[in-house]
């Protein structure tokens, strides 16, 4: 089967990152005590009604202004009709006809080459509420509610069917992570789902019209994703190969061994019942409001990468690893504007900062490792003020100290010697107690000269300029090669 | 202590002469209730306990700031009071008990109000009459054979018995304006969005408002100001602040509806006493004239669609999950289906079936959206028609009060007894009853006047002045006051 033949179509719930809920003044917020962050309105009581969330809204015509989207300057919200014990009311409060925002496209890399996926629409809705079953969910008799999710605010984004793989699937929903990350919109974590996604996959026919598409629900990581398209191309191949008809229906992905099986087929889909929510007004958009939320949308991660290795001419991969990670990437952008080298900064970042960022558990915006305190590195090394390896022990005392490069040198006398005539004396110590070594560099070992440095280190406690120290013992044993014959 | 008026300003007035206390007024009418109510049956829950509580915590320098100080209110029981049961009048939410209060109810208390019960309803405020209510039937005080009307028949026959002053209702396709004119009582729907829903059961969210019921227009007047402005818990609360007009009433020109007034099934005394009170304007110097709401004849078929498409998905939530009546099945869906199938009235039933009909996939079109495009048309007509005139006059309802049991077997009947007031909803307008006559076996006629959207201060302005022309004084022989 090959891969032009697969035609995949996304459809992703992000959580949006608001203080309150959709509808209600609730918080937000997650693992609290179940049914805590409740109240009339997302309990759905007799007589509440819903007011929504003014910045839930900009959060979604913000993101459909990155995704390139449409703005409808007319929308309004509807209600989906189901019942489920999770949602307070048995309806939905979600928009049907009129979305905020249609006719997008998202550009992404995936493997190295420029792809663009369409989005269709991105709408808003609320969450509902979760399901907690006591034991196993098949044996347990019962279930318990907890609505402290019902009510938050969802963006939900569709694709145009334009995927053809499951690594590009992958690639795409990294590239819309990072960018929702970028905008501030949503944490984007498909592990603690407050990012979700549903494909759609089908397999063109031999004469190139769209075959039967099955959905696939369940996927809570970027791997999953791509094991569970991969799988259901098998699936589907195999089907149709031995000349079975592939059957309308939502397919459940199991982490655990990496196969989809059948929820539930097309004939026992919901009848919605979709209608205006009359509790809501319509919402109108002014173009004014466009402008400004347009205004506050930040650099976006692709644009970046570009930027990173066109005019700062960092590699592709350390460019791609920055920009993943917006904060690291802002902290590379205010080091250049400190002045550092784009290039050492980029592997001062990506080397020593990253590991004990990481080892403090802390975000590159801490504070704790200022981006100025790279230049002030870069500049002592630069200086021959400090070596690399002293350099290095710098930044592990910053993160200690919470001081300065240069204080840090100055309170401890990190220092490098680079005085030649103390260095020479020294070094002259060296090869008078290394009469082996010497004799070694004699017989041509090369590797004496870096014995006889190491030596010369060790006397000055590290402090000696390697390069200087380098230079010294090659020039007196060439002095003393050149006496000898 | 002598009781001479069941007004506001009446008892305001000897409150402030301290000729009576709102303590002894509260033991006037609680006496009244357990003298009459067992006849009438006008409450489901009675908060006595609460009121002398709370009268004892008001303070007589407020006398004067606080416009209803004092005043005994009725509440109608969809509305939610916190800490007492909250039923619609339905099973499944008999033992209810809300845990906030209706921002419409928090005003009326917050300006002085006392509460003192919870009034009878059709369940959910779906019918005309109170038959529908779980629990009983109220009866009409000016005969005891004969419904009150509906769906706020406990509060309008509670006002007229004179068990309270001063009530709240709903009016989502007549409810306020229909018991209103059986009881003989006035009874005022505002605008859509002047008063919050926040609170108040939701029957169909684009048609219901809450409005009161009183002995006198001034009354109406008093409780609306009180009850409106924005709330910023309800998204259709208007900015809407009232102010009181005074315009001589020969400054109106009023309009009678043609279609309202030519249709067979309008009782001919009924349309006597309209033609009477025509008379009286036409005297006072009131330019009347006849004006045409041609798409008006497709109110009552919009209105059964857009109230059932809304009460379908308005009710769903009443599930047995989280409060009110659970009836346990085998499993979720089980337990929902027994427990709507038990805790749901067949009127209730008949209107979520045909709300969910209206709704289904390729029956929307057909349904829904064309009702709500006619419904566009309807509001066009009372546009054109403000253009000419500043207030309409119709009868509120095609009879007057009729016997229990009646109409009960005959659902369309029923409905047609609002339909004279369900353009209203279906508009938005303002529109109050007032009592404009008796007909030949002593029952009271109602007159309808709908005005422009958000002029609610005409509209009452205009009643007022009508009122003290009619000079209607007669009350219910259960011992008046």
């Amino acid at each position: 089967m090959s891969k032009t033949n697969v035609v995949i179509g996304l459809e992703i719930h992000a959580q949006l990152k608001t203080e309150t809920k959709m509808f209600c003044g609730c918080r937000t917020s997650f693992g609290d005590k179940p049914n805590t962050n409740v109240c009339p309105v997302c309990l759905g009581l007799p007589g509440s009604l819903p007011v929504a969330n003014k910045k839930a809204i900009i959060f979604t015509i913000m993101s459909g202004l990155a995704l390139n989207c449409e703005i409808s300057r007319y929308s309004k919200f509807d209600r989906k009709q189901y019942f489920y014990p999770d949602m307070p009311k048995n309806y939905q409060i979600s928009q049907y006809d009129l979305p905020f925002c249609r006719n997008g496209y998202l550009e992404f890399l995936c493997d190295g080459e420029l792809r663009k996926v369409r989005i269709h629409r991105i709408h808003l809705e609320e969450d509902t509420g979760k399901l907690v079953h006591t034991g196993d969910i098949m044996e347990s008799d019962q279930s318990m509610v907890d609505y402290n999710r019902a009510g938050t605010p969802l963006m939900e984004i569709v694709t145009e069917p334009d995927i053809s793989s499951p690594k590009e699937a992958k690639a795409f929903m990294s590239e819309l992570r990072d960018v929702l990350r970028y905008l501030g919109v949503s944490d984007g974590n498909m592990e603690e789902g407050s990012m979700r996604c549903d494909a759609n996959i089908s397999l063109k026919n031999p004469d190139g019209t769209f075959g039967t598409k099955v959905e696939i629900k369940n996927m809570n990581s970027l791997r999953s994703l791509e094991r569970a398209l991969e799988f259901e191309i098998i699936r589907q191949s195999e089907i149709l190969d031995s000349g079975g008809i592939v059957i309308q229906e939502t397919r459940h992905f199991d982490e655990r061994d990496g196969t989809t099986h059948s929820l539930r087929t097309k004939e026992e889909a919901h009848d919605y019942r979709y209608f205006p929510d009359p509790d809501l007004l319509p919402f109108v958009v002014s173009d004014e409001e466009i402008r400004n939320i347009s205004n506050n949308i930040p650099e976006l991660p692709l644009k970046r990468y570009f930027r990173f290795v066109n005019k700062f001419g960092i590699n592709k991969n350390d460019a791609s690893v920055l920009v993943s990670d917006l904060k690291m990437a802002n902290f590379f952008d205010d080091c250049v504007k400190c002045n550092c080298s784009p290039k050492e900064a980029v592997k001062w970042i990506l080397g020593d900062l990253t590991y004990f960022w990481n080892e403090k558990k802390l975000e590159p915006d801490s504070k704790v490792f200022e981006p100025s305190y790279l230049k002030e590195l870069l500049d002592l090394i630069d200086s021959n003020l400090i070596s690399i390896r002293q350099a290095k022990e710098v930044v592990e005392k910053v993160f200690e100290m919470h001081e300065s490069p240069k204080k840090i040198t100055e309170k401890l006398g990190i220092k490098q010697i680079s005085d030649e005539g103390f260095l020479i004396d020294a070094a002259k110590k060296v090869i008078e107690n290394n009469p082996k070594a010497v004799q070694d560099f004699f017989k041509g070992k090369k590797n004496a000269v870096g014995f006889l440095v190491g030596q010369l280190m060790k006397e000055t406690k590290g402090k000696a300029s390697p390069e200087i120290s380098n230079k010294i013992i090659n020039d007196i044993l060439n002095d003393l090669k050149g006496r000898e014959s | 202590m002598e009781i001479k008026d069941f007004t506001i300003g009446y008892l305001k007035n000897e409150y402030k002469k301290r000729n009576i206390s709102p303590k002894e007024v509260l033991d006037f009418v609680f006496n009244r209730i357990r003298l009459y109510n067992s006849k009438i049956n006008s409450f489901i829950t009675l908060t006595e306990e609460y009121a002398y509580k709370s009268v004892e915590s008001l303070k007589f320098e407020e006398v004067d700031s606080k416009p209803l100080w004092g005043i005994p209110v009725a509440i109608k029981d969809n509305m939610c009071f916190k800490g007492f049961k909250t039923t619609c009048s339905s099973k499944i939410l008999e033992n209810f008990v809300p845990i906030y209060t209706a921002t419409a109810v928090q005003r009326l208390i917050d300006a002085g109000a006392i509460i003192i019960g919870k009034t009878n309803l059709d369940e959910f405020a779906m019918g005309s009459s109170t038959e529908n209510s779980a629990f009983f039937t109220t009866s009409n005080p000016w005969d005891v054979e004969r419904v009150p009307g509906g769906s706020s028949g406990g509060s309008a026959a509670a006002v007229a018995a004179r068990l309270v002053p001063l009530a709240t209702g709903s009016d989502t396709g007549g409810s306020i304006r229909q018991p209103a004119s059986f009881c003989g009582v006035v009874g005022f729907k505002p605008t859509y969005g002047t008063v919050s829903r926040y609170g108040l059961v939701a029957f169909a969210s684009s048609l219901d408002q809450i409005g009161p019921f009183a002995t006198k227009v001034k009354d109406a007047e008093v409780a609306f100001s009180v009850m409106s402005g924005k709330d910023d818990m309800d998204s259709t609360s208007h900015p809407y602040e009232f102010s009181h007009v005074d315009k001589n009433i020969k400054e109106y020109r009023i309009g009678i509806i043609k279609e309202l007034y030519e249709t067979k099934g309008f009782d001919p005394e009924v349309l006597d006493s309209l033609n009477d009170v025509i008379g009286l304007l036409k005297a006072e110097g009131v330019k009347v004239d006849f004006c045409s709401l041609p798409h008006l004849e497709y109110s009552l078929p919009v209105y059964y669609l857009v109230a059932t498409s809304e009460a379908s998905s308005n009710l769903a939530r009443f599930d047995g999950i989280r409060y009110g009546l659970r009836v346990e099945g085998k499993d979720v869906i089980e337990t929902f289906s027994k427990t709507r199938g038990q805790g749901f009235g067949s009127e209730v039933k008949r209107r979520i079936m045909l709300g969910t009909y209206a709704l289904s996939s390729g029956y929307y079109d057909a349904y829904y959206l064309k009702a709500s495009k006619v419904r566009t048309l309807i509001v066009k007509d009372f546009e054109r028609a403000f253009k000419e005139f500043d207030c309409l006059l119709c009868p509120t309802s095609p009879t007057t009060a009729f016997k229990k049991g009646d109409k009960t077997n005959d659902p369309l009947s029923m409905y047609l007894s609002d339909i004279a007031t369900i353009p209203v909803n279906l508009a938005g307008l303002p529109g109050i009853s007032i009592p404009s006559g008796l007909d030949n076996k002593g029952l009271p006629i109602g007159l309808q006047i709908i005005g422009r959207p958000f002029e609610d201060n005409e509209v009452l302005n205009f009643a007022n002045q009508l009122e003290s022309i009619i000079n209607f004084e007669a009350q219910p022989q259960l011992g008046g006051i």
